[in-house]
Formats: C-alpha cells, structure tokens, sequence
C-alpha cells in the first residue's frame, strides 16, 4: 500500500488558480493552519473556498486570495468578529455565498453521496433565499406536500483538513471532542490532503484511543502530512488549545505586517520544514 | 433581598424554558446561560444542557452526553430544542439580523453571518436576548432576515417566536397578526421607556405587568452557586 505522506509545500504544488478548496475545522478550531500558511507563501489565487469559517479565511481574503468565499459565519470564537474578513467583506473583496449552517452541511453530504441536491428544511422565509438567487426549492413528493430548499452538492476539488494522528496511508484520527465536518470535507473532494500533529504506525492509532476515533479513511485521502502545531493557533484539543495570545496579536496587527512574520519565520511561523 | 435588573433578566430568560420538557435548552450570551441552568435546577428539571462545545452537561459541568456540531444540527431540525440567540437587529415581526448592518452586497458593517438562525426558525421554538434594548436593535426593517419572523414563516409548521428578553422587559407575539408586543416590564423601567427604546410601534395592552419576582431560592442559586463571580452584571448594569 502507498505511503502518501508529503511535504505542506507538496500539497500546495498540486493546488491550482480557480480551483474550489474545502477547508475543515471550525471557527478558530483545528484549522489546518500549517496548509493554510504554505498556500499563503504560493501564489495560487482566485480561489472558492468553502469553509465553517475562522482564520483561515480571514488570512486568504486579506491576502487577496479568494474570489468566492461559502460560508454560514466567520469567527475566531473569543474574538467574535474577525477583523480581516470584515474588512474584506466591508471593501467588497469577493463573491459570498452565505448560507446556513445545516444546509452548507447538505451541501457537503450530497456532495459525498454523489447527488445533485439535498432536501433541507432552512432557508426558506429567510433572505439567504434572496442573496443567493440560484437556489432553488423542492416539494415533497409524498402527502405532507412541504417545500424544502434543494442545497446544491457543495463539491470540492480539494480538501485541507488538520487532526491530531494519522498513518502513512491517510487513516486520520481526533482525539479532541468534535470532528466537526472534517471526514466529510474528505469524502467530498476529488482530493483531500490530511496534516496531522504526529505521524504512528497504524497499529498505534488504537492502541491509545478507541476505533471510533478514526475519523479521516485513507481511501478519501491524497496526502498526509506531519505537522506539529499545525494548526496553530487556533484549537487542537487535546493536544493544545488555543493559543489566545498570538490570536489577539492576529487580529489586532496589520496583515502585511503580520503576514511579513507569520510566513517568515516569525515566532507563530510553525512551519515544519 | 432585593433582585437587580441583570437578576429579572436571568428570571425572564429561564421564563422561556419553562414547561419545556427534556429538550436542550441553547442559550447565547451570560444572562440566558445562567437563566438556563436556574430553569433546569428549579422549574424544568428535564431540560438538557451544553457546555457550548461537544458535551451534555448537567448543572455542576459533569458530563452526561456527547453531542458534537453535526448531531447538534441533528437535534435542531428533529425539533427537541429551544434557543435563546442574540439579534443585532430584530423588527416588529421577530426577523431577526446577525449578518450584517447596511446593503448586504457591500454591508456598512460585516458581522457573524446567518449561523443557523434560518434553520432554527423554521424546526423550534427560537427566543431572542437583547442586552441593551434601542432603537438601534429594534427596528423597522432589519436589514437582513437571518432568523425568520412570523410575516416570512407562512405557516410554516415548526416555526415558533415565544419571546424577546431585553435589559427593559419581556415581548411577545400574543396579538392578532403577530406582532411584537410587550408582555411585561422589569421593576424599575416604565412602558415609556420601553416605546421610547423602541424604533417601531410596540403593541402594549392597558395593563402591563412587571416581570415577575425571583423566590428567593432562585436569587439565592443565581449569587451564590450559579452566577458568584457576578458575570450577569458585565451584560447588563447592576
């Protein structure tokens, strides 16, 4: 079986203009940042990203990388607002499909089960109906006769998703509390790329956890890579929470400026290579 | 003992749980957090509560369940929940605002985004909490629906407003076309205050009564088990 261990560089060399990127975690939590950050250094740009929002879209879009951005919310969790994707939003930086959180949810499900749409009761009375003129809604087939919005498959051509463990052949495991949407992030991409906080043999995986564990399968994964801190700073419970410190430095720090250090081997750059 | 307003607050928002049965009560913010566990150690003792991550919680903060962003989502549109969420905005019918302030193709002022208050409008009861109660926050025309109100839910089958906490007193819809109208008072804050707060004209009966009095079991849980470090009066003075 194949090793599909590679470098966060690796991953992005396969990452292209225009293309649509899933991106998992939540908010400020277990983001995979160090993905995020070699993107950052590349030049690929005009980007659809796709992601329960935190600061990996606030960086993407102040550094003029997204041409479409899907999402329900961007936040980084104790700091409500995230200034950058304000600012962004506020200069009219991008496309925005904003849509609720179950059905940017359908959205990847139906996207995982290979169908066109997913009946979805969200939406509709809401102006996420007027915003977004190209959704349309389906009636139940059946007695009830109720009206649904049909959520579109959210495809992806690839994923970027951080965990805590992983193998060589893109078994991914969370040992935090939530696996938020990440294994269907995976399984709704043409190709996913896993960073994790340390590489084990597979035997290990259950050894220290229990198989439900195992969230990420390796028949969904293109390449995994080790990156410790990865997905610094938001939250990779339980390995480490979120670093609150360089967050507020985050938010409160011009981009250029931040970005001069955080991709330059500043203190916050963690990157593995 | 004498209850503060942040106190009637917490009292009103635990209000809204009551005879709820065993669904998890979502609140967002101190205030409805804390009213949340004083309705669950009182008067509505099935009620299921989060840690506001992935964990069921009983009031001391032990666990006694998991339920992670996805099988959340699953409860919300199964039904079996009623949440109290914030509004940047709220107008006469309950549409409720957390996106954004101005022309949403290019807002004034960018802010969360619709969450899940459209799904949560349309499966359960959802109630909001108002902080500070302007003309800032309740007006004519939010300017974007997030949450729907009664004028845009067209019958639909689940959709439930029960009501709007704020600093100044208790709302409902309890009138003919659904439209906000003020339930209560807090001790303390006149109907004046209220209509002048107010940036629509609020439905207000003939007699409008004061919120009701904490027991002074309840005061005694709030200061002293549930709220000691005083996080209700950082949401609203005294």
């Amino acid at each position: 079986m194949s090793d599909k261990t590679m470098t966060a560089d690796e991953v992005v060399s396969r990452l292209h203009d225009g293309m649509t990127l899933g991106i998992g975690g939540w908010g400020s939590r277990r983001k995979p940042m160090a993905l995020v950050r070699a993107l950052l250094r590349s030049d690929v740009t005009d980007l659809t990203i796709v992601s329960y929002g935190g600061p990996d879209v606030g960086m993407l879009a102040a550094a003029g990388r997204i041409r479409k951005l899907v999402a329900a919310f961007v936040t980084l969790d104790s700091i409500p607002l995230e200034p950058h994707y304000r600012a962004a939003r506020e200069r009219g930086a991008f496309e925005l499909m904003e849509i609720d959180e179950a059905m940017f949810l359908w959205g990847l499900r139906a996207a995982a089960h290979r169908l066109p749409f997913l009946p979805v009761r969200a939406g509709t009375g809401s102006d996420v109906m007027r915003i977004n003129p190209g959704l349309r809604t389906v009636t139940s087939p059946y007695d009830d006769g109720e009206t649904f919005v049909a959520m579109p498959a959210l495809r992806l051509d690839a994923a970027l998703v951080h965990v805590n463990r992983a193998d060589r052949l893109g078994n991914g495991q969370y040992l935090g509390p939530d696996p938020y949407f990440d294994d269907l992030f995976c399984e709704a991409a043409e190709s996913a790329y896993v960073s994790c906080e340390r590489i084990v043999d597979t035997a290990e995986l259950t050894k220290a956890a229990p198989p439900q564990s195992l969230l990420v399968k390796r028949h969904t994964v293109t390449g995994v890579v080790e990156a410790p801190d990865g997905a610094h700073f938001t939250s990779c419970a339980p390995d480490y929470g979120r670093d609150e410190a360089a967050q507020r430095e985050y938010a409160t720090t011009p981009w250029p400026e931040f970005a001069a250090w955080y991709l330059g081997g500043g203190a916050y750059d963690r990157d593995p290579e | 003992m004498t209850a503060t307003r942040s106190e009637y607050c917490v009292i009103a928002c635990a209000e809204a749980w009551r005879d709820a049965g065993e669904i998890l009560a979502s609140p967002m913010g101190q205030i409805p957090s804390i009213g949340a566990r004083l309705a669950r150690l009182t008067f509505s003792p099935d009620l299921l509560l989060t840690d506001g991550e992935a964990l069921l919680i009983r009031p001391d903060g032990t666990p006694e369940g998991w339920l992670p962003y996805r099988q959340h989502l699953a409860l919300a549109m199964g039904g079996r929940r009623h949440v109290m969420m914030g509004a940047s905005q709220i107008d006469r019918y309950g549409n409720q605002n957390i996106s954004c302030i101005g022309d949403w193709a290019r807002p004034r002022r960018q802010l969360l985004g619709v969450r899940g208050a459209p799904v949560n409008t349309l499966n359960h009861p959802t109630s909001y909490w108002v902080p500070t109660h302007s003309r800032r926050v309740f007006v004519e025309k939010v300017d974007l629906v997030c949450g729907v109100g009664y004028d845009h839910a067209a019958g639909a089958r689940f959709h439930r407003i029960p009501r709007v906490v704020s600093d100044l007193g208790v709302l409902d819809f309890d009138t003919p076309d659904h439209s906000m109208r003020l339930a209560s008072v807090h001790p303390g804050v006149t109907v004046e205050q209220v209509r002048e707060a107010t940036g629509f004209d609020l439905a207000v009966p003939d007699e409008v009564p004061y919120t009701r009095e904490p027991t002074a079991h309840e005061l005694e849980l709030i200061r002293e088990v549930l709220d000691p470090a005083g996080a209700r009066t950082r949401e609203v003075g005294a």
